[in-house]
């Protein structure tokens, strides 16, 4: 049963006690169910996987194990069969029985359950032979294929915990600060801050109490890589927690994770309960005489409460509205004390990094950014998940090598890093290195790591239009300038893509943009234009076909597009008529068929269902 | 003697030097700064706008009021600190005066982030006196945004007010992003409210109405002289809204009492609010 932990040894007692439970199983069935793996029915194939162990008399041979986000996305739900080390893709409920008779008992593999790698047509058995996964650096995500996340005991047998023994038994906070200065790790929030100096700032603040605060109010539209550490592995950013608040004298935490994460709340939850019950979290933890002890709250879901001094306010029962800095939040912050904010992804690196040592974390990134960073990949990807790399990997590397290129038979045109106020860069930057400060320069951020593909079948004055609209719901309002500057930014550019747009707009839009971006409070504001600004900067002709020509280059502004029937190649088979919902296409059977541009509402039904393809945007 | 660096404040930038930037250390715990090249010392805790204005310095400010709290909101009393490539922007109400700190109060960048917000602050009040007047200040003379009419800036004064000097919390912001207002909570008669009309006095914008006569565009004009029109007139100012006296109101008004007939002393008189001292 669950022993508490009170020493070193217990701890080293523990991870071979659990070690020894394994052995007694020969095999075990890993199954991926992070929120991804449960929407396409991981759920129904834990539980079919579970009936067909009893069923076929293994429950002592097999064992059955849920697990995180296993980062590829696309080939969910994910099987993988330990000790052969074989991946099935995209496994269905009734594939368990056959994965047990076949796979675990006649060491028969199942080539119909196999990946097949796009490029070369073949089969692929093993998950690190998928190219997706070959060419990342999983430091962090690598446990989440490991780990039970609802059990403390898989975080123990890899090695969990013994981070903050070393850290509590072994070093002083200075030396802890010490290595995470050496490790050049950045904040993983997306200001990229030095973890170190933050440490260090908020342990020379004087005050009895101090907090840690994890920041896991994830925001970005199509990122997600603080959900999955989170739903997948939540023990290490605990331990990273207890890490960093013995390194800066804080004797609480507090975990800010948005209510929209359901899973990641519940695990989080039970990961905290868990490890107080084992005393690795609580009082005189390892018999060091450190206490520490964390709660959690939950945000409502403003993205404006990543902002370090909005997520104070929130915690506190306040309106979620940034405040000036200074004072920073490690000199006054949460209840007026000094407070150290970090992302979880930043939490999770710091077990690692006091494991393995700074030098050799700082040895992974680049001369100014150690270690590596998760990135959502997502958009017109072949490959789409959660991608690890090291900084300063390029976007080629990220994009084709391990994306897989573009999906279907368009061609790259542009990749929007850093969520919604990052900034789209074009074809001619793809070999940028992936770093805090290169990006930057481009015009971007490295935001919390989304990362947006996009094919030549997207409109640049659409993407920016999008975002902006994101923005200005979510800008908290309190600064005139971010509050009506990027409403205002908003309709010219609506006004551009309805095809109302003026010259002199794109002057308007570039020195309000620029106004927005200088006097806004927080990083919000100050990064909102970035969709205009880069777009602008790097698509600049597309925004003047859009004012000058009236014309949408990528047919994707309704007001500026029609739809057009090539005489030539149509049958006239009618379906499109019988499918367009306002009646705009006229003709007979075995007859060319015509648009009415004037009824049409440019909902692209007809060019779905046209089998010779003979419909097209003018 | 070995060189030793005194304790770092910050990461060294760049690893130029091998010791941080050292920062002067002013005695009684005030601190020294300056501002547009004038040095001055100011206790810790005071703003950067209350140094700029013991320096005499004008900021233009409209969320900021000395018996409140500062609040940032506006934006209009940006400042432009740092250099180079560090130079940024900060609202000067809120920003602490920190020592070494180098603050420029009327640069271009500051100047022309100025105009923009009044453009803006324009596009949603037109009909508000004071952003008529700042407007005719930065010299904005047109407004490229559609114009909203509306009545209030969200510059939270109110709310300010309410809380902090009629200790009663009646009002406050809701929403987020384009659906901020202000308002009780759920939009119901507050039993909070005593009717003190403390929000009314603060009001930047609604309770001073541009009341001359209608400009045919969003950016008045009348007032850009900024000369008391019932000066022509009278001796004295005539107009009970304010020291400025530039509501133009008796203007318009005896000019159609003049055009249907009156004659002008009768005018005069009949339209004037307060009889002019003597």
């Amino acid at each position: 049963m669950t022993a508490t932990i009170k020493k070193l040894k217990d701890l080293t007692r523990e991870k071979e006690r659990i070690a020894k439970a394994r052995e007694a199983y020969p095999f075990c069935i890993t199954i991926s169910s992070g929120t991804c793996g449960l929407a396409k029915g991981s759920g129904e194939l834990v539980k079919a996987m579970q009936a067909a162990v009893k069923g076929l008399g293994l429950s002592k041979k097999v064992l059955v194990k849920s697990t995180g986000c296993h980062g590829f996305c696309d080939i969910e739900p994910v099987v993988h069969v330990a000790p052969q080390g074989i991946l099935y893709q995209k496994v269905a409920p009734e594939n368990a029985k056959e994965i047990l008779s076949e796979t675990v008992l006649r060491n028969n593999v199942l080539d119909k359950l196999l990946y097949t790698d796009p490029r070369s047509g073949q089969k692929v058995r093993y998950a690190q032979e998928i190219p997706f996964y070959k060419a990342q650096r999983r430091l962090l995500t690598k446990a989440n294929d490991l780990v039970d996340p609802e059990s403390i005991d898989d975080y123990i047998a890899i090695g969990g915990y013994r981070a903050l023994a070393k850290a509590l038994l072994e070093m002083n906070p200075e030396k802890v600060i010490d290595e995470a200065k050496k490790s050049r790790l950045r904040g993983r929030g997306g200001a990229g801050f030095p973890t170190g100096f933050k440490w260090e700032f908020c342990r020379r603040a004087k005050s009895d109490v101090k907090y840690v605060i994890c920041n896991a109010d994830e925001g970005d539209p199509g990122a997600y890589m603080d959900r999955s550490l989170l739903e997948g592995n939540p023990h290490s950013a605990l331990e990273g927690m207890a890490i960093g608040a013995f390194a800066i004298g804080a004797r609480e935490g507090i975990i800010y994770v948005r209510h929209e994460y359901p899973l990641a709340v519940r695990n989080i939850r039970q990961a905290v309960a868990q490890a107080k019950r084992r005393g690795l979290l609580g009082k005189n933890i390892f018999g060091s005489g450190f206490s520490f002890d964390v709660h959690i709250e939950r945000g409502a879901g403003a993205f404006v409460c990543g902002e370090e001094t909005a997520l104070i306010n929130s915690v506190q029962g306040l309106r979620g509205e940034p405040k000036q800095r200074p004072p920073f939040p490690a000199v006054r912050g949460l209840w007026g004390k000094p407070t150290n904010i970090n992302n979880v992804e930043t939490w999770a690196s710091v077990p690692i990094i006091i494991n393995k040592g700074g030098d050799w974390f700082a040895r992974i990134g680049t001369e100014a950014s150690g270690g590596t960073k998760i990135f959502s990949l997502v958009g017109k990807c072949a490959h789409t998940g959660l991608v690890e790399v090291p900084i300063g990997t390029s976007l080629r590397e990220i994009i084709y090598n391990i994306g897989g290129g573009i999906k279907g038979e368009g061609d790259f045109k542009a990749v929007q890093t850093g969520g919604p106020s990052g900034g789209c860069l074009p074809r001619h930057l793809i070999d940028l290195p992936v770093d805090y400060d290169t990006l930057a320069k481009a015009g971007s951020i490295m935001g919390s790591g989304g990362m947006i593909v996009m094919d030549d079948s997207t409109c640049m004055v659409d993407v920016a239009k999008y975002f902006l609209n994101f923005l200005r719901n979510e800008s908290c309002g309190k600064c005139l300038s971010c509050r009506e500057g990027t409403q205002r930014l908003y309709e010219i550019v609506e006004r551009i893509c309805e095809g109302n747009g003026k010259e002199e707009d794109l002057d308007l839009l570039e020195e309000l943009a620029q106004v927005v971006k200088d006097s806004s409070l927080c990083g919000l504001g100050q990064t909102a234009p970035n969709p205009v600004l880069s777009t602008l900067r790097y698509f600049r002709r597309e925004y003047e076909a859009h004012i000058k020509d009236k014309r949408c280059p990528a047919g994707v502004c309704k007001s500026l597009i029609q739809y057009v029937i090539d005489g030539e190649k149509c049958i006239g088979c009618t379906l499109c008529m019988k499918q367009c919902p306002v009646n705009a296409i006229t003709g007979e059977l075995k007859k060319v068929h015509k648009v009415d541009s004037d009824k049409c509402i440019r909902c692209g039904v007809c060019v779905e269902s046209c089998k010779p393809k003979a419909i097209f945007v003018v | 003697m070995k060189h030793i660096c005194p304790p770092a404040t910050r990461p060294p930038a760049g690893g130029t030097s091998d010791c941080p930037p050292e920062r002067k250390q002013t005695p009684r715990g005030g601190v020294r700064l300056t501002i547009d090249g004038l040095d001055v010392t100011v206790d810790q805790q005071t703003s950067v706008l209350e140094a700029a204005r013991f320096l005499g310095l004008e900021i233009p400010t409209l969320c900021h009021d000395d018996a409140l709290t500062p609040y940032g909101g506006c934006r209009l009393c940006v400042v432009e600190i740092g250099k180079g490539d560090k130079a940024r922007l900060v609202s000067s109400c809120t920003y602490p005066a920190e020592d070494g700190l180098a603050v420029r109060t009327n640069t271009k960048r500051v100047v022309r982030t100025r105009k923009m917000l009044v453009e803006l602050l324009l596009s949603i009040a037109p009909s508000s006196k004071n952003i008529q007047d700042l407007a005719a200040r930065f010299g904005v003379q047109r407004n490229r945004f559609k114009p909203k009419y509306e009545d209030c800036i969200l510059c939270g004064l109110c709310v300010r007010m309410c809380r902090e000097q009629m200790m009663s919390g009646a009002i406050d912001f809701v929403g987020r992003g384009q659906k901020r207002r202000i308002t009780t909570p759920f939009d119901k008669k507050s039993d909070l409210c005593r009717t003190c009309g403390g929000c009314q006095y603060v009001c930047p914008v609604c309770t001073l109405r541009c009341q001359g006569p209608s400009a045919p565009t969003d950016v008045c004009g009348s007032c850009l002289t900024m000369e008391p029109t019932c000066t022509d007139k009278f001796d004295e100012y005539m107009c009970y809204l304010g020291p400025t006296g530039v509501c133009g109101t008796c203007v318009s008004e005896n000019k159609k009492c003049e055009e249907s007939g009156g004659t002008k002393e009768l005018c005069h008189t009949a339209n004037t609010t307060q009889q002019p001292r003597r």
